[in-house]
């Protein structure tokens, strides 16, 4: 059987709208914040049609099931943009349209976001994947040291984020293996610390589960967590707090990028244009799915004293300078990455 | 054209919507399911063929098999338990409950069938969590001094699956029970049978149809459900479902969702096979 019939199955699970005036996203949740998109939907007298997808490996397998022109935009972990265009699926963007001059020096990411010297796609949002914790129910210093979290202190008070690339970066960091190291012959380094932090942990959830979890009681830290996880529950749970250990913590980043082939590439251009506007950036960094450091410095000026607290804004030099990006897996690698992380859900 | 034949056309013609859409929506696709489940990945990219690899993985790998087991498990427990649960609660209404209010009680058996699926599920999250309703009412009854760990268990599953299916079971039993004629009971006690009696070889024989309809309701809906083990669960252990969403969400590979699909698909099967003398799906 041919391979399109074979996926035809699958290509009904990813058909995107077609109206003229809209423009079909592939995006995180954070993008279906109305306040985000709305403003741009009014301006431009169009309808973004949103589709949430969990990982560039998910991300890519749409966008293989899709003909060319279903979809215009992407968002996609800066790491993964080279995999995307060696795979053919982004088109380039102009980069002096782009106001990547604004953005914190470091988040510019341009040996992520470009190829051979073109540019495929554009640091939008970072935050990092560290620890959060209730600081009125454990000792704040034990934050700062990975080892705590398997000392049995904590046992049954662990929730970890259910994704297996931030954990296992970080279970890296505490073995002191870079991340950028992070391989089939480095990965099974890895097993027992992962085998141990699942025994003292109690759960290993989504994002909504996990905010849930802290902000109830029912586990006092998350690994994985940060920012993003506790920044949306600050106002009504002050004691909800995040912190990067001295073995470092992973510096997530999401890129926005144009789908090669798209039929509305000046749509789309000035879509992603929005979205790294300090106004988008502001909207994108305060979404109610996640919060997130804006890559815009100038998005700084929209944001309250108050968000940039939580969002240590002050701080982000020193954070920076202590975090590593996402691993970036070879497909057999990031095979058996999701197959140990598969094996520790069913542990 | 005899009158027979006229007949069969016609049986055939009122046929022919629902064949066409059952032929468009669940056998073609099927088809295309049990395709994809022989093909495998390269990358990213799905290769086809007729390798049996997905389906020698979901019997061999731990990870996977305790996934079927897992689900199998859990989906038992709640069958079982709802059905207990169902069962006298159904008799209540049909017997006890005078026949004006029969309809009230019906109502406020399925009320909680009105809320979110998802609501409902984060709804007992927050009831069975560390500081829920139910751990501090025990904790200020001096039942316990410690929380006791419901949330993210497969207690907590199993619970969320039980209040959503005694709900269905009670209906299903209910129909059968109310056109239970009384005069079965009474034939059996003027014969000298007891009330146990009566119940264990009159009463729960003639029920068995609407029960083991609504047991098996439950269980095609209990093991391919995601989102209540999702939510409830914690994650701390994987289901089939949990499973076939790894694998289309994460890692793409729809082969290996579609074997597991099918895996599933079989398991339902069986169940349909062990229960299929007993069937009667007119009574839904």
């Amino acid at each position: 059987m041919p391979r399109k019939s074979l996926t035809a199955l699958a290509l009904l699970l990813a058909t995107p709208a077609c109206a003229e005036d809209t423009l079909n996203a592939l995006v995180w949740c954070d993008h279906t914040d109305p306040t985000l998109i709305e403003p741009f939907e009014k301006a431009h007298n169009v309808k973004v049609n949103l589709k949430e997808f969990e990982g560039t490996a998910a991300g890519l397998a749409i966008l293989d099931q899709s003909q060319p022109g279903d979809w215009d935009v992407m968002v996609i972990d800066s790491v993964d943009v080279h995999r995307a265009v060696e795979a053919g699926k982004l088109a380039e963007l102009p980069a002096d349209k782009l106001p990547t001059a604004d953005f914190f020096p470091a988040l510019v990411m341009a040996t992520n976001n470009t190829v051979d010297g073109k540019t495929y796609a554009v640091t939008e949002k970072f935050g990092y994947n560290t620890i959060s914790y209730d600081k009125t129910k454990v000792d704040p210093k034990d934050m700062e040291d990975m080892a705590a979290l398997t000392s049995g202190k904590y046992d049954g008070k662990i929730g970890i984020y259910d994704y297996y690339l931030p954990v296992m970066g970080l279970l890296a960091l505490g073995q002191g293996i870079k991340t950028a190291d992070l391989n089939a012959d480095t990965l099974p380094k890895l097993q027992d610390s992962l085998t141990a932090l699942r025994k003292a942990s109690k759960q290993v959830s989504d994002v909504v589960s996990s905010q849930t979890a802290l902000a109830t009681g029912d586990v006092d830290i998350v690994v994985g967590g940060g920012e993003w996880l506790t920044a949306v529950l600050a106002k009504d749970n002050p004691n909800l707090d995040w912190t990067i250990p001295k073995q470092g913590g992973l510096r997530w980043s999401q890129s926005i990028a144009e789908v090669a082939g798209t039929k509305k590439a000046d749509l789309a251009l000035e879509f992603i244009q929005y979205i790294v506007s300090p106004e988008g950036q502001a909207a994108l960094a305060q979404s109610s799915c996640y919060w997130g450091m804006p890559a815009n410095q100038k998005a700084g000026d929209l944001l309250s004293p108050e968000a940039k607290a939580v969002l240590r804004w002050d701080q982000q030099p020193d954070y920076i300078a202590r975090s590593q990006l996402y691993p970036i897996p070879d497909a057999a690698t990031d095979a058996k990455m999701q197959d140990m992380w598969t094996a520790m859900l069913n542990q | 054209m005899s009158i027979a034949s006229a007949e069969r056309k016609l049986g055939w013609g009122l046929l022919a919507p629902a064949l066409l859409w059952t032929a468009a929506f669940f056998v073609v696709p099927f088809l295309a399911m049990l395709a994809l489940s022989f093909a495998h990945m390269e990358g990213r990219a799905i290769v086809s063929g007729f390798d049996p690899g997905n389906y020698i993985r979901a019997f061999t790998d731990w990870s996977q098999l305790k996934a079927l087991i897992n689900s199998v498990e859990i989906t038992v427990t709640v069958t079982v338990i709802s059905v207990v649960l169902a069962w006298p609660l159904a008799a209540i209404i049909a017997w006890q409950v005078p026949a004006r209010f029969q309809r009230l009680a019906l109502l406020m058996a399925v009320l909680p069938f009105w809320t979110s699926y998802v609501v409902r599920s984060y709804s007992w999250l927050l009831v069975l969590g560390k500081n829920g309703v139910i751990n501090k009412a025990l904790m200020g009854i001096g039942v316990i001094s410690e929380p006791l760990a419901l949330a993210s268990t497969r207690t907590a599953t199993v619970i969320g699956f039980v209040h959503f299916f005694v709900m269905l079971l009670t209906l299903t039993i209910y129909a059968n029970l109310i056109q239970l004629s009384p005069n079965y009971a009474r034939a059996a006690q003027d014969l000298g049978a007891s009330r146990w009696a009566t119940f264990v070889h009159v009463i729960l024989p003639l029920t068995l149809p609407g029960v083991i309809t609504g047991a098996f309701v439950t269980f095609v809906l209990c093991i391919g459900d995601y989102i209540t083990p999702q939510i409830l669960g914690g994650n701390t252990e994987l289901t089939l479902p949990q499973l076939i969403m790894l694998q289309m969400g994460r890692s793409g590979n729809f082969p290996m969702a579609s074997a597991l699909s099918v895996v599933l698909m079989g398991v339902v099967t069986v169940a349909y096979a062990a229960c299929s003398r007993w069937l009667r799906l007119d009574r839904l």
